[in-house]
C-alpha cells in the first residue's frame, strides 16, 4: 500500500538499509508477542515429550530432559477410542449443518420471503443461548425419545452451534452470485432444485468448505454437549475424556498432554491449509463459546 | 465481522436485487422457497425454540431425577426462584459472572487491540504470525483450560516459576486457594479470547484509510493523537460489535471454568453458567432449579443479544427488505 509507495520513490542505498533494518525489528517483535501468546501450547507439546518424573520437576524442563513417545503410545491407547468418537462427532455436525443450512442459505437469497429474514433473527438470538439452557432441555426431551448416550443426540446438539454461523456465512456468499445466471438457467428449463443444485452449491463453494470445516471443528471440540447427553463410555470425546483425566485422584500428565496435542490437530491443520477458509469463517461473524 | 461481509455483500447484491424487483412474484416460487426453508425451520422450532421454552417450563416446576421415572413434575410457580434467589451460593456465583466479565472484557479487548495496531505494521512473517497467535482461539476451549491446570501448578508449574524467578519465594496456590481460583480461570480466558478480539479489530482497523494518518502526521499530531481522533473514534462501531459479540460469549463461558477448578473451591470460581450446571446435573440433580438460574442467564444473554442484533444488522434489515 502507500507504506511501499514510499519506499520506492526513495532509492538511496542508505535508507533502504535503514528501512530493512526496522522491518527486522518489526518482525522480531512480532515473533516476541507470537510466541508469548503461543507459549502455552508449546508448553503441551514439551510436556508431551517427557516422562512423568521430568514434569513432576522444579524448576521445570523448557525441553525434553529424556525425549519420549511413551505418552503418545499411551494416549493412543487410552484415548483411542475418544479420539475415534471426536471425529464422527465432528463429521456428523458437518453432515447436519450442511443438510439444514445450504438449503436455507439458498431460500434466503433467492425468495424474499417475509418468514426468511424471521429465520435469521432467530439464528442468530438463538446461536447465543447458553448452551446449558438448551442441553438441560434436550437431556429430558432425549431421555423421553430414547436418545440419550446416542452419537445423534450429541450430534443434534453440536450442530445448534454450527447451523446459525453456517447459514450466514453461505447467505451472505449466495447474495453475490449474480441473479443472470440463475434467469438464464430458468429460461433453459431449470427448475430451482436443479438451480440450486447446479449453479448455487457449487458456486459458493468457498462458504460451504469454510462452513464445513468450522462446523467439524465445533463438532470436535465441543464439551458441554457431550457431557450432559452421553454417558456411554463408548461415545466419549477427546474433550470429556481429558477432563475426565484431570479429575481423577493420579494424574498421568505426559498421556494427558499427549491426548491435548492431538486435540489440538485438527485447529492446528486448518490454519495451515486452509488459510483463506479460516479468514473468510472469522470475518463472516466468528460464533464460538 | 459479520457486518463488514453484510455490507460487502450488500453492495453487489443491490443491482440484482433491483432486478428482481421487476420480475413477477409467483405465487407458486414462495410455496418452493417455503420447502428450501423447511429443514431450517422445523430445526429452529425443535432444537432452539422447544428447549428454550421447556426450559421456562422447567424452571416452574419442581423437576428432579424422581421425574424421570415418576413423569411428575408438579407445578410450583415461582418457588424455584425464591429459592435460588435466597440460595447462599446465588450472590457469590452473581458477583463472580460480573468480575468475570468486566475482566475478560477489559484485558481482552485491549491487549486484542494493542497487538492488532502492533500487526498494521508491514514487515517480513506478518501473515504467518498473525495466523499462529488464533490457534489457541480454534482450540477446543476444554482443552486450552486443560494446559492452563499445568501452567498454574502450585509446585511444579511455569508461571510460579516465572514469579520465583522475579523474586517472590511465597507459595502462590493458583486452583486451590479460594481467593485466587477466579482470577486462574480469568487469566485462561482472556488468554483464549485475545485472538478473535485481535482479528475483528485487525479487520477494523484495516478499513480505516491510511490517508488520514498521514494528513495527520503532516499537520503534526503524535502517535498518541492520532490513534485517539482517528484510530478510536472510527473504529468504535467495530468496537462496539466486539465488545457485545464477547459479552455475550463470556456469559457463555463453561468449558475453561470446568476444565481448570470445576467452579472450586468450594464454589469460588462458579460464575452463573456453571452453578446452573452444578445444580442440575451435579448437586442433588435439581433440574428445575437448573432451570431457573438458566432462566435468568438466558434474559440477560438475550437482552444484550438484541442490542447487538439492533446495532450490527441494521444495513442487513436494510438490505433484506
Amino acid at each position: 500500500m502507500s507504506d511501499s509507495l514510499t519506499i520506492k520513490r526513495r532509492p538511496q542505498h542508505a535508507t533502504s538499509l535503514r528501512s530493512r533494518l526496522r522491518a527486522f525489528g518489526w518482525t522480531a517483535a512480532g515473533i516476541l508477542i507470537a510466541a508469548f501468546m503461543l507459549f502455552p501450547l508449546y508448553w503441551i507439546v514439551n510436556l508431551s515429550f517427557m516422562h512423568q518424573t521430568d514434569i513432576l520437576q522444579s524448576p521445570p524442563p523448557f525441553i525434553p530432559p529424556h525425549p519420549t513417545l511413551d505418552a503418545y503410545a499411551a494416549a493412543l491407547s487410552t484415548a483411542g477410542g475418544y479420539i475415534q468418537s471426536s471425529f464422527i462427532y465432528g463429521v456428523g455436525t458437518v453432515v447436519v449443518t450442511m443438510l439444514v443450512a445450504a438449503p436455507a442459505a439458498y431460500a434466503l437469497t433467492t425468495f424474499r420471503a417475509r418468514i426468511g429474514s424471521f429465520l435469521l433473527f432467530a439464528l442468530i438470538l438463538a446461536q447465543m443461548a447458553p448452551g446449558f439452557v438448551v442441553a438441560n432441555s434436550l437431556y429430558s426431551a432425549f431421555n423421553s425419545l430414547g436418545l440419550l448416550n446416542t452419537y445423534q443426540a450429541v450430534i443434534l446438539a453440536d450442530s445448534t452451534i454450527a447451523v446459525p454461523f453456517a447459514v450466514i456465512i453461505m447467505r451472505a456468499f449466495m447474495a453475490g452470485i449474480p441473479r443472470e445466471l440463475a434467469e438464464a438457467a430458468k429460461v433453459d428449463g431449470a427448475g430451482p432444485l436443479r438451480i440450486f443444485w447446479s449453479i448455487y452449491l457449487p458456486l459458493s463453494r468457498t462458504a460451504l468448505i469454510t462452513a464445513g470445516l468450522f462446523s467439524f471443528l465445533f463438532g470436535w471440540g465441543d464439551f458441554l454437549f457431550a457431557l450432559i447427553l452421553n454417558n456411554n463410555p463408548d461415545h466419549t470425546p477427546i474433550t470429556v475424556g481429558i477432563y475426565r483425566f484431570i479429575g481423577a485422584y493420579s494424574v498421568e500428565w505426559p498421556s494427558v498432554m499427549a491426548t491435548a496435542v492431538i486435540a489440538v490437530i485438527p485447529a492446528t491443520i486448518l490454519l495451515s491449509f486452509a488459510q483463506r477458509y479460516v479468514a473468510a469463517g472469522i470475518t463472516a461473524g466468528a460464533v464460538k463459546e | 465481522m459479520t457486518r463488514v461481509v453484510e455490507a460487502g455483500a450488500a453492495k453487489t447484491a443491490a443491482p440484482a436485487s433491483q432486478q428482481h424487483r421487476r420480475l413477477p412474484r409467483l405465487r407458486s416460487e414462495q410455496i418452493v422457497g417455503l420447502l428450501f426453508l423447511l429443514p431450517a425451520l422445523v430445526y429452529v422450532t425443535a432444537l432452539y425454540a422447544y428447549p428454550i421454552v421447556f426450559n421456562v417450563v422447567m424452571s416452574l416446576e419442581h423437576y428432579t431425577l424422581k421425574t424421570f421415572v415418576t413423569g411428575e413434575a408438579p407445578f410450583v410457580g415461582l418457588d424455584n426462584f425464591d429459592h435460588l434467589v435466597n440460595h447462599p451460593e446465588f450472590w457469590p456465583a452473581v458477583t463472580n459472572t460480573v468480575w468475570f466479565v468486566v475482566g475478560s472484557l477489559f484485558f481482552q479487548f485491549t491487549l486484542g487491540l494493542a497487538i492488532a495496531i502492533f500487526y498494521q505494521h508491514k514487515f517480513p512473517l506478518n501473515g504467518i504470525l498473525r495466523a499462529l497467535i488464533l490457534i489457541p482461539w480454534l482450540a477446543p476451549v476444554l482443552v486450552s483450560g486443560a494446559i492452563w491446570v499445568r501452567l498454574l501448578d502450585q509446585d511444579y508449574g511455569v508461571v510460579n516459576f516465572a514469579i520465583h524467578s522475579l523474586g517472590y519465594s511465597g507459595q502462590i496456590s493458583w486452583l486451590t486457594d479460594p481467593n485466587l481460583s477466579l482470577i486462574s480461570v480469568l487469566i485462561a480466558n482472556i488468554w483464549i479470547g485475545i485472538p478473535f478480539n485481535m482479528v475483528i479489530l485487525y479487520g477494523g482497523l484495516q478499513a480505516i484509510p491510511r490517508v488520514l494518518y498521514e494528513a495527520a502526521s503532516i499537520d503534526g499530531a503524535n502517535a498518541w493523537q492520532r490513534f485517539r481522533y482517528i484510530t478510536w473514534p472510527l473504529l468504535r462501531p467495530v468496537s462496539t460489535v466486539v465488545l457485545l459479540l464477547g459479552l455475550v460469549y463470556t456469559l457463555k463461558v463453561f468449558d475453561v471454568i470446568m476444565s481448570i477448578t470445576r467452579g472450586g473451591p468450594a464454589d469460588t470460581s462458579q460464575i452463573l453458567n456453571t452453578w446452573a450446571y452444578s445444580l442440575a446435573f451435579t448437586n442433588g440433580f435439581n433440574f428445575g432449579l437448573g432451570a431457573a438460574a438458566g432462566d435468568i442467564l438466558l434474559v440477560i444473554v438475550l437482552g444484550f443479544g438484541l442490542l447487538y442484533l439492533r446495532y450490527a444488522y441494521r444495513e442487513l434489515r436494510e438490505t433484506t427488505t
